[in-house]
């Protein structure tokens, strides 16, 4: 393809979901994210499941990183996870979540389709490198 | 996905297929352009309207509530918004959706957040063609919001057929800047924030600007026909001049924030985009604009393969060693260069 050049850059929705006014995670890594060349859509405080997708699926991004620290992951998550599904948007985006999930919680989460969690004392190298080597192939 | 699926999702109203469209037009992926020459026959339908304005002048704000607006009239809305990236990492941090409150939850709003990706012929074609994408879903109204500042506010003339300026109040220095760039461009002056102190001031300022611009004798196509005062409802004031000969800039107010003056403004866009089509000018819009397009696309693709042949006969460096040199210069060089390809030119055009 001589004439196109391909000019990819990872896009990530960072998001906030339920009742949870913590946002300097999402801050911090949606700065981290941005320095690393990736393409960030914050999504703002206190968003419901539907409202995540609805970014997730019409800014067709690679990455969504959920954050919360509110402890409703498990209600939460999961009612993403199938709107994702149902536009079809579930298989080729990376979810990761980030925040306090105690570790009892986290098989739940696995299984419902989330690739990786990031709690406390992860790194943002740790974070932006698993992203770029997971990011999915479109 | 194959092209060909994608296309008959995007055309049945899938928002996935849509939104991936809009993926591969900004990465430029291999086959972008198939998809975008597909979508130009279902084109046409929607109107597009360009907001500008500085930093911080209350745009994602205001095309938030027009958007709302719009859907209260059963109308069904796409936003694209553009903010910028790093020159240095090429990331960003688009934020425009946040203030996308009143459409939350909305799928037949469909926004969508761009960044101003470099500018390797980056904006303004993948902004363009996001639009046709739009366009052929089926969305009434496309709404463009660019980036706060910089040259990007004039291409937004390329792509929008009313062009909308958004001014804060007391912002009174700036209009002088605005004189050279930006006053050329606006179709409607937008003074939002129009509570602050000041707001009648810059009201009044734009329009003796307007009317200056009409009076000198340069004014080109705009006549020095005077303004027609239309209606003054409620500290709203809506100026309209729809002569024959050009479309006079009209000057409104609006609080974005609580909606006031919203209606107003849509208005005032559903009064332009009349006077496009009664005056013919939207014809003439579009020939220039499909001329600016295919002129574009030529450019990229003989600069593309220009750099093929380049590399393919050994690239630039022994040439650059000779200018460094002084054995030539950059001129001769290039002469030398086109040359054969202005002689493989000349000679198709001979024998057709």
């Amino acid at each position: 393809m001589s004439t196109e050049h391909e000019q990819r850059t990872v896009r990530c929705l960072v998001a906030k979901v339920g009742l949870d006014g913590h946002d300097r995670g999402a801050h911090v890594i949606a700065r981290a994210f941005r320095d690393a060349g990736f393409e960030v859509i914050y999504s703002g405080l206190h968003k419901s499941p539907d409202d995540i997708v609805q970014a997730a699926v019409q800014e067709d991004v690679d990455v969504l990183g959920i954050s919360i620290l509110s402890g409703a992951h498990d209600t939460l998550v999961p009612k993403i996870m199938d709107g994702l599904e149902e536009y079809g948007a579930l298989e080729d985006t990376l979810v990761i979540v980030g925040g306090i999930i105690p570790d009892d919680d986290r098989e739940e989460l696995y299984e419902a389709g989330v690739s990786n969690i990031f709690g406390p004392g992860a790194t943002m190298e740790e974070t932006i490198e698993f992203v770029r080597e997971n990011a999915p192939e479109r | 996905m194959s092209e060909d699926t994608l296309i008959e999702e995007l055309l049945a109203g899938k928002h996935r297929a849509l939104a991936r469209v809009i993926t591969k037009i900004e990465n430029r992926s291999p086959g972008y352009r198939d998809l975008v020459s597909k979508l130009h026959e279902h084109t046409g339908n929607a109107e597009v309207i360009g907001i500008t304005g500085s930093p911080g002048a209350g745009k994602s704000t205001l095309v938030d509530k027009m958007a709302s607006t719009y859907r209260d009239r059963g109308e069904t809305v796409g936003v694209i918004a553009i903010d910028p990236s790093s020159p240095f990492t090429g990331g960003a941090v688009l934020g425009d959706r946040i203030r996308m409150a009143s459409n939350v939850g909305d799928m037949d709003v469909f926004f969508r957040s761009m960044s101003a990706r470099g500018s390797l012929g980056g904006l303004s074609t993948a902004t363009t063609d996001a639009v046709k994408a739009l366009d052929a879903f089926g969305k009434d109204k496309i709404i463009v919001e660019t980036v706060g500042a910089g040259q990007n506010e004039i291409e937004i003339v390329k792509t929008a057929d009313t062009v909308s300026v958004l001014v804060p109040p007391g912002s009174g220095d700036d209009i002088q800047m605005l004189k050279a760039g930006i006053l050329e461009i606006a179709d409607i002056f937008v003074v939002n924030k129009a509570d602050m102190e000041g707001a009648n001031r810059t009201v009044m300022e734009l329009k003796e600007m307007i009317e200056m611009r009409d009076a000198s004798p340069m004014a080109g196509h705009h006549g020095a026909e005077s303004l027609v005062d239309t209606a003054d409802n409620g500290g709203t004031e809506t100026e309209t001049g729809t002569d024959e000969e050009g479309w006079q800039p009209t000057v409104v107010e609006t609080i974005a924030k609580t909606g006031e003056g919203v209606e107003e403004f849509l208005g005032a866009i559903t009064e332009h985009v009349a006077w496009l089509s009664e005056s013919g000018e939207l014809e003439v819009q579009a020939r220039q604009r499909y001329e600016a397009e295919i002129k574009t696309l030529l450019r990229e693709d003989t600069a593309a393969l220009l750099e093929e042949e380049l590399s393919a006969r050994g690239g630039l460096e022994s040439h650059i060693d000779r200018v460094l040199r002084k054995e030539t210069d950059p001129y001769t060089i290039a002469d030398e260069l086109m040359a054969p390809i202005e002689d493989c030119v000349g000679e198709a055009r001979r024998e057709p």
